[in-house]
């Protein structure tokens, strides 16, 4: 490992001029929960890290019960589920940030990180997905938004050009009987990486399905918005039959690989199982909120 | 529990705070990571990136050329060491082989093999170096299966290499001159297999698989090396063996056994992984070559990659009973991966797999085969966790079969004292039908499993336990306190156990005896930190010295009472007068007596124990499958086992846990994955998956005290047996949850999703 140029930026213009001299040889660090790993690892060269944790803008978690979410880019995951507020509205989202890694890990690892890390297996991406979260992107060029499902455009690779950083991720305020739900499987009950990881969110009118979104992990180069498997239940009662079309439909959305965290064909059975217990769940926290 | 007569002591059975608690849990303990040195330079391993290849040249001048790089060597550099074979703690290691594991000469025989090391003023420095070090390789065809190893038309990975024959285990064998990956043969036969098989009326024959694991100590692979100008080698490490790594140091360098010494640092974990050498050799040569000392450590991927993890199997079984029950023969193959080495643990293995049983017709064919994956080393109780899976598995079908309770199947066929083992040998005195009768009297027994996709498994286990040599040395102090002095590192919990059996002796507090381990030049022999014997054999050291010591010490009280030694006696602490009662002193009383009727008493022994009096051991486990995911969670674990004389009853109690830990690892996550080129592709905690807390539940355990009857204090050996029945307790307990059996390690949820797919004629 060769010497790395340190540089703490205090405000976004200087993170994003810091960046932007290095190009493809600066990388941000916020909780470095990634990415001192690779580093170490030898999976990444690089010659500067620009810390995020000293720019305000990037540690403020606010929520409000209209406007909705807004959680800076550098805000570790336990903020996130320690607000009660936040928790109760947000389920998805917590379910999520409370079972990356280890307590360890959520008490450094962001979800801004997570979701820049852009790993087809990042645990809050498809959670953010499910409640229509949009990234909030500074660059050299002026600010722009991206929809958090056209974020990641390969494994490790996100639309962040040279020079732009991730200042926060916004979530909408959720409609009257929203739920959400976040599960994944591994092998062990902590400590692992998703062989498949399923989000859902659904908005209810009685027992019937006025708004449905799924997304999915590790079973693409990329997290899967699985917008027809959503669609399969707007419109529709929330019965047995039509969560498992859409759970059939997920299992469609997917291009699963064999690797050592499972089979293809592993995978694509448990999109079926994932898919209809994270829609059972996120119907029933529907039905309580 | 105690099920037989046991003496009464006052030290041994308690559980007092470890000597070496304080230090460990301040963080003051000095581990073989922190040691350091004045002008100490940094060593690193470049290694082959490939399963098997030629190495054609190496060029090291770029690397030489890096400011900061000191020294590179190669195999090159290395002495051709003798062609011996000497035993490693269950598995087997030869001089020559184990000099061209450490580093490749012509051929790398597997992916991380060691191919040239690295001098330089930092770790990161010799990072750097390594990726300017050009390698020439011809990559070859990889051999990455035992039983593909064995065919005909497959290439050798040694081409020299003929299979030799053997009777019995460590038998130096007979040369048969066949060309193969086949290093070994070796057969188990008793009473008349056939004969055996016509009496069942129930036969069970099975296939069974396991992959590579490994032991998962938490402290990577460290040395520290100084090749002094005066030629004496001194190396820093932990180990778990200072004399036997000084004994294959001095082989492979080619130097007097005299001018090495090792230094025993604290040790994180070894399990067998620590016996053999890695670093230390390289570590040694790179610091003869720049005249600094040199340290080096190993990554995480390193360690799975470049060390000796346990041997994939690939095993068949077969076992006949009665419509009663009884077991008539049992037959086995079993096929071990030795690695790129001959010396699997295949023979230990053999030994083990039906040995809690008493079967009078058996035959077990053992294959030890070369493949292109790293040299297999001991992991607790080598070969045997493999052997026993398919043994326990088949055992239980043949249970449901003649339609008893696996529990009540076991009891019917469980080994007595006097039945005959499979190599002929006859079982001593031991407590197996015990750990199996205080299992079936368990709580755990009696409860209800409470749910569906519930079910209980049982699994028995053998382990036979190592004697070998050890010294210790004692000095008593005015105040009445005692210095010991061991020699064979603690892994765990033997200093604290050693020193329990010297206060016992004296009649002292365990906090009155300071217990330390010394260096090869500070303290006479002692074998390896293995096979279940520390705690044993340095007990038998330590009553030598402690009888030793009070037969001086009556002297000086004869001398006091001005009577003849064999006057005075000593029991429960205090010595006396056999004539005048009134006349005693206390072991204390007498210490600060020494000076004045003498001068100091220190003693010094070494013993050779033959045995470490056999282990046995029943366990019974309940999970819950959930039959879409196909995750096991355990919810109850019980290990019954016959643990002699316990010395200290929470490291008892630990060993059973810890060794229960990774037996369940082996049977449901941990596995090596390789790609079709011999590629680890996890070689990571993230990936190479071990329990966690979060797994398990409270692992009960029933601690059977059957003293070791050939023991002054009843010990038999307890660390290593408990990783054996898990793998077979937990297929056993899936089968009764889900009604699949597992036959192929490790039983990941994929895979028991797919048996139930087959199962209930799906085939997706």
């Amino acid at each position: 490992m060769r010497p790395i140029e340190y540089v703490a930026a205090k405000t976004v213009q200087e993170a994003v001029k810091s960046l932007a001299e290095k190009g493809d040889a600066a990388r941000p660090l916020a909780g470095g929960t990634d990415i001192i790993v690779q580093l170490r690892g030898g999976r990444r060269q690089l010659d500067r890290l620009v810390d995020m944790k000293a720019i305000p803008e990037l540690n403020e978690l606010t929520y409000n019960a209209s406007s909705g979410l807004r959680i800076g880019a550098a805000v570790p995951c336990y903020r996130v589920y320690g607000d009660a507020a936040v928790a109760s509205a947000y389920p998805g989202l917590i379910d999520a940030a409370s079972l990356i890694g280890g307590i360890q890990i959520q008490g450094r690892g962001s979800i801004g990180g997570n979701l820049c890390n852009a790993a087809p297996s990042g645990d809050t991406i498809p959670a953010l997905i499910a409640h229509s979260a949009v990234a909030e992107i500074a660059g050299p060029g002026g600010n722009r938004e991206v929809p958090v499902e056209d974020f990641c455009t390969a494994p490790g690779r996100t639309v962040l050009q040279s020079g732009e950083i991730l200042v926060a991720i916004r979530v909408p305020a959720p409609a009257a009987h929203f739920g959400a739900c976040y599960i994944r499987f591994i092998p062990r009950n902590e400590m692992d990486i998703a062989v498949v990881g399923v989000g859902a969110s659904m908005v209810l009118d009685g027992n019937k399905v006025t708004a449905c979104r799924i997304a999915l992990a590790s079973v693409a180069p990329i997290p899967v918005y699985a917008t027809a498997a959503g669609a399969a239940l707007v419109g529709k009662e929330a019965t047995e039959e039509n969560i498992n079309a859409a759970s059939e439909a997920a299992q469609a959305a997917a291009t699963p690989i064999s690797d050592m965290r499972g089979t293809a064909e592993y995978r694509t059975h448990l999109i079926g199982v994932l898919t209809r217990r994270a829609l059972q769940s996120a119907i029933q926290r529907a039905k309580e909120a | 529990m105690t099920t037989v007569d046991k003496k009464k002591y006052k030290v041994i059975g308690t559980s007092p705070i470890r000597h070496d608690g304080a230090d460990k849990v301040t963080g003051r303990a000095v581990y073989g990571i922190d040691y350091h040195m004045p002008g100490m330079l940094w060593g690193k391993i470049l290694r082959s990136p490939h399963a098997h290849a030629k190495i054609k040249s190496i060029d090291a001048s770029k690397a030489l050329a890096l400011p900061g790089v000191h020294a590179v060597v190669t195999g090159k550099d290395m002495a051709v060491a003798a062609d011996i074979e000497v035993e490693a703690g269950e598995t087997s290691l030869n001089y020559m082989h184990l000099s061209d594991n450490v580093m490749a000469r012509d051929k790398a025989l597997y992916k991380g093999h060691a191919v040239a090391a690295v001098a330089a003023d930092t770790q990161h420095i010799a990072e750097e170096a390594l990726a300017l070090i050009d390698v020439d390789y011809e990559v070859l065809t990889p051999v990455l299966n035992g039983r593909e190893g064995m065919k005909a038309d497959v290439p050798l990975i040694h081409p020299d290499q003929t299979t030799k024959v053997m009777a019995f285990r460590f038998d130096p064998g007979t040369d048969t001159g066949e060309k193969s990956n086949v290093a070994g043969r070796s057969q188990l036969k008793l009473g008349d297999i056939d004969a055996g098989f016509k009496e069942a009326d129930f036969i069970v024959e099975r296939e069974f698989t396991t992959s590579w694991v490994h032991q998962g100590y938490i402290e990577a692979q460290n040395a520290t090396a100084h090749w002094n100008n005066d030629d004496n080698i001194t190396v820093w490490n932990s180990s778990q063996g200072t004399f036997n790594q000084r004994q294959l140091m001095a082989e492979i360098l080619k130097h007097p056994v005299s001018q090495i010494k090792m230094v025993p640092l604290e040790i994180g974990g070894g399990f067998g992984g620590k016996i053999p050498v890695y670093l230390e050799v390289p570590a040694a040569m790179l610091s003869k070559k720049t005249g600094h000392p040199v340290k080096m450590t190993m990554t995480r991927t390193e360690v799975f990659e470049g060390t000796g993890p346990a041997s994939a199997a690939q095993m068949k079984a077969k076992v006949g009973a009665t419509k009663d029950g009884r077991i008539t023969a049992a037959y086995a193959e079993l096929v071990f991966e030795a690695g790129a080495f001959p010396g699997s643990a295949v023979g230990a293995g053999a030994q083990g797999m039906f040995t809690a049983y008493n079967i009078e017709n058996i035959l077990i064919d053992g294959y030890d085969v070369v493949v292109n994956k790293p040299k297999s080393a001991a992991y607790r109780s080598p070969g045997t966790p493999q052997a026993c899976f398919p043994a326990e598995a088949v055992i239980d079908e043949l249970a449901e079969l003649v339609g008893m309770d696996p529990l009540d199947f076991r009891i019917k066929n469980a080994a007595k004292e006097g039945d005959r083992r499979a190599d002929g040998v006859q079982h001593p005195e031991m407590g197996n039908l015990e750990c199996m009768e205080a299992l079936k009297a368990s709580d755990h027994y009696k409860s209800d499993l409470g749910g569906p996709n519930r079910g209980r498994g049982v699994a028995s286990g053998y382990w036979g336990n190592a004697g070998m040599p050890a010294s210790c040395s004692i000095a008593i102090n005015a105040d009445g306190t005692v210095s010991l002095a061991e020699g064979s590192p603690d892994i765990g919990g033997s200093r604290t156990s050693i020193a329990m059996m010297c206060a016992e002796a004296f009649g002292i507090a365990a906090e009155d005896v300071h217990p330390s381990i010394k260096d090869t030049d500070s303290i006479g022999y002692n074998g390896l930190t293995a096979g279940s014997s520390t705690t044993l054999r340095n007990g038998w050291a330590v009553f030598e010295v402690t009888n030793q010591a009070i037969e001086l010490i009556k002297a000086r009280a004869a001398r006091l009472w001005e009577t003849e030694p064999e006057n005075v006696d000593f029991a429960d602490g205090v010595f006396f007068s056999k004539a005048e009662k009134e006349l005693k002193l206390t072991f204390k009383e007498m210490a600060g007596k020494l000076m004045e009727t003498g001068g100091p008493i220190s003693v010094a022994a070494s013993v050779a124990p033959r045995g470490a009096g056999p282990s046995f051991t029943t366990h019974m486990v309940d999970v819950e499958v959930d039959p879409e995911t196909g995750k096991v969670d355990i919810l109850r674990y019980t290990a019954a086992q016959d643990v002699g004389t316990m010395i200290h009853h929470d490291y008892v109690e630990g060993q059973v846990q810890g060794g229960t830990a990774q037996g369940i690892g082996w049977a449901l996550n941990e596995e090596y994955f390789y790609d079709d080129k011999g590629q680890m592709l996890n070689s990571s905690y993230l990936d190479y998956r071990v329990p966690t807390m979060l797994d398990l539940p409270m692992l009960d355990t029933i601690l059977v005290e059957h003293p070791n009857p050939d023991h002054p204090f009843g010990v038999r050996g307890v660390a290593e047996i408990s990783v054996v029945p898990p793998l077979g307790a937990l297929a056993n307990a899936i089968y009764a949850a889900v009604g699949v059996r597992m036959r192929d390690l490790p039983m990941a949820p994929h895979k028991i999703v797919k048996a139930l797919q087959e199962k209930n004629g799906k085939t997706k």
